[in-house]
């Protein structure tokens, strides 16, 4: 199927009413595509009710709107049963579902493996739960370009291993963890593994039962739907052997003032009123990212990120911060401008309307792998062309000239 | 325009980094972290009857902060901890544009960051950095 970037842009109202506007900031957020503005408008308009047990016409209409979205959900993951997708509000909600549901059942010494490349969101909530059971956090170190060093593993996942959490694409480097030997040696190790998915399902979508993790978490506003929903897909017998985190309505089976039972999965997991709307208009997205050419969008958005590291490698005292080359990695570039903060550049770019992103990216032990406070992130996404780019290049020559 | 920020006046006062370094013996230290950009400031002081007789900062940081940083730097010698206080509350009234002219020449070529709201921490972080060191 053939692909045309500037085709692919008017299905965002935001892009289309800011022609002059350069967004690399997709790595923060994608636009809101026209199938999910269009979702929410319908929804909001026609069968706006609470989920669960309404009788009336309306509520049945929002109910059949909102496990169709699960469904939806399910298809872009190549889940087995829509029950295995749980909605939440987000990445870090559904990191933090697992760092409770599955992490307070830990002793003290067990111990939980990440990487050194994790947000922030698939790190703190392992220092809360070590805070609060005793678990140790061990860390797979990072290899040359800041790519996880897969060859010692064996040093962090151990046989006491319970859990691995690892991200399956960096906000940073946009290097793609090679996941196969880390769930190896997770299983060889009776471990659990969960796979931090926020960057990646932005390019595609994503087989999580080819890629062997038991937990998955992305978030809506990563795939062009709104923010305030995202997903926690968990093999299903991995959520039936979790207890709930959030406890409320819509999460039991039976309550009395004595006692409680809860509701199977995915509902266990849903307490309180779901983000309804944003649930429907993210399956809207699914559905439609999930109808578009990958294989032409890929190498799109890998031809351009090639375009933007080569015009990225002349200019005078840049640091890349992750790898170079192309092969197993997002369209994702973050870099330091020697004796320029990335704030300062991100502020001269806006001024040439470039949306890029400076800062520590949530990312701070990744930072300090590469010794800076910070860096300047410019992330592609398939509605981005190479106009974007070069005004990203102009305005870090204007940055070099004013800034130094 | 965003450029606005960076007038000469900024950029001179962040280059001459008036006061960057360390004292021997600081009679008070503080250290403040910008949670948003991982920004670090290192204020240290030597005190005579309350008052600041020496001062000397380390900034990990912006432009913004670099500046804001030096025109403490320039000024700060002969303050207590009310007058510290009171200028903060200058810059942070510059920032909100309410406010007199403020005490110190060099704030006023801060006031094109008003309409950065996400950058007023880093004009703020060496004022409230200075605060706590006066207080410790």
């Amino acid at each position: 199927m053939k692909f045309s970037a500037h085709e692919w842009r008017s299905h965002f109202p935001l892009l289309a009413n800011h022609p002059r506007l350069h967004y690399l900031d997709n790595a923060a957020t994608g636009q809101l595509c026209a199938a999910a503005f269009d979702a929410v408008t319908h929804h909001e308009l026609t069968q706006r009710a609470n989920v669960l047990r309404g009788t009336y016409k309306l509520a049945e209409a929002a109910d059949a709107a909102y496990e169709n979205a699960r469904k939806q959900a399910a298809a872009y993951l190549h889940a087995v049963s829509a029950d295995e997708v749980v909605f939440t509000a987000g990445t870090t909600a559904s990191i933090n579902l697992v760092a409770h549901a599955f992490g307070d059942g830990l002793n003290p010494g067990d111990e939980v493996a990440l990487s050194l490349a994790e947000h922030h969101s698939n790190l703190v909530p392992w220092q809360m739960l070590r805070a609060r059971r005793g678990v140790v956090l061990r860390f797979i170190p990072l290899a040359a370009e800041g790519r996880l060093d897969l060859a010692r593993l064996d040093e962090t996942i151990t046989p006491r291993c319970k859990l691995v959490a690892v991200t399956h694409a960096s906000n940073v480097t946009g290097a793609v963890t090679d996941l196969a030997p880390i769930v190896a040696a997770a299983r060889a190790a009776g471990a659990r593994v969960l796979v931090d998915g926020a960057q990646a399902v932005q390019h595609g979508p994503v087989d999580v039962h080819a890629l062997g993790a038991d937990f998955y978490a992305f978030s809506g506003h990563k795939v062009f739907a709104p923010n305030g929903v995202g997903v926690l897909w968990g093999r299903a017998e991995a959520l039936a052997q979790l207890p709930p985190f959030l406890g409320g309505g819509g999460m039991i089976g039976r309550v009395s003032v004595e006692e409680m039972t809860y509701a199977p999965p995915p509902r266990r997991f849903e307490a309180g009123t779901p983000p309804i709307a944003q649930a429907v208009a993210l399956g809207a997205a699914l559905d439609w990212l999930r109808a578009q050419p990958w294989e032409a969008m890929r190498a799109h958005t890998k031809q351009l990120a090639q375009h933007l590291v080569d015009g990225l490698a002349v200019l005078p005292g840049l640091t890349f911060l992750g790898p170079r080359d192309m092969a197993d990695r997002l369209p994702i570039v973050a870099f330091s401008l020697a004796g320029i903060h990335p704030h300062d550049a991100c502020q001269v770019l806006d001024a040439h309307h470039v949306a890029v992103r400076g800062g520590h990216h949530c990312a701070q032990p990744l930072m300090a792998h590469f010794g800076v406070e910070g860096a300047v992130r410019a992330s592609l996404a398939p509605y981005n062309t190479e106009a974007d780019v070069d005004a990203l290049l102009a305005g870090l020559r204007e940055a070099l000239k004013k800034l130094k | 325009m965003n450029d606005d920020l960076y007038q000469q006046a900024i950029l001179d006062l962040a280059k001459s980094a008036d006061g960057a370094g360390r004292l021997e013996a600081p009679d008070a230290t503080a250290q403040g972290d910008s949670p948003l950009c991982g920004d670090r400031v290192r204020m240290e002081v030597k005190l005579e009857n309350g008052r600041i007789a020496a001062l000397a900062h380390e900034v990990k940081g912006c432009l913004l902060c670099r500046a804001a940083a030096a025109a403490i730097g320039r000024h700060a010698r002969g303050l207590d901890a009310a007058q510290v206080a009171a200028l903060r509350g200058e810059a942070a009234a510059l920032l909100a544009g309410a406010g007199a002219a403020p005490s110190w020449p060099e704030l006023a070529s801060f006031a094109p960051v008003r309409p950065h709201r996400n950058r007023h921490g880093c004009v703020l972080l060496p004022f409230d950095t200075l605060c706590a060191a006066m207080k410790a």
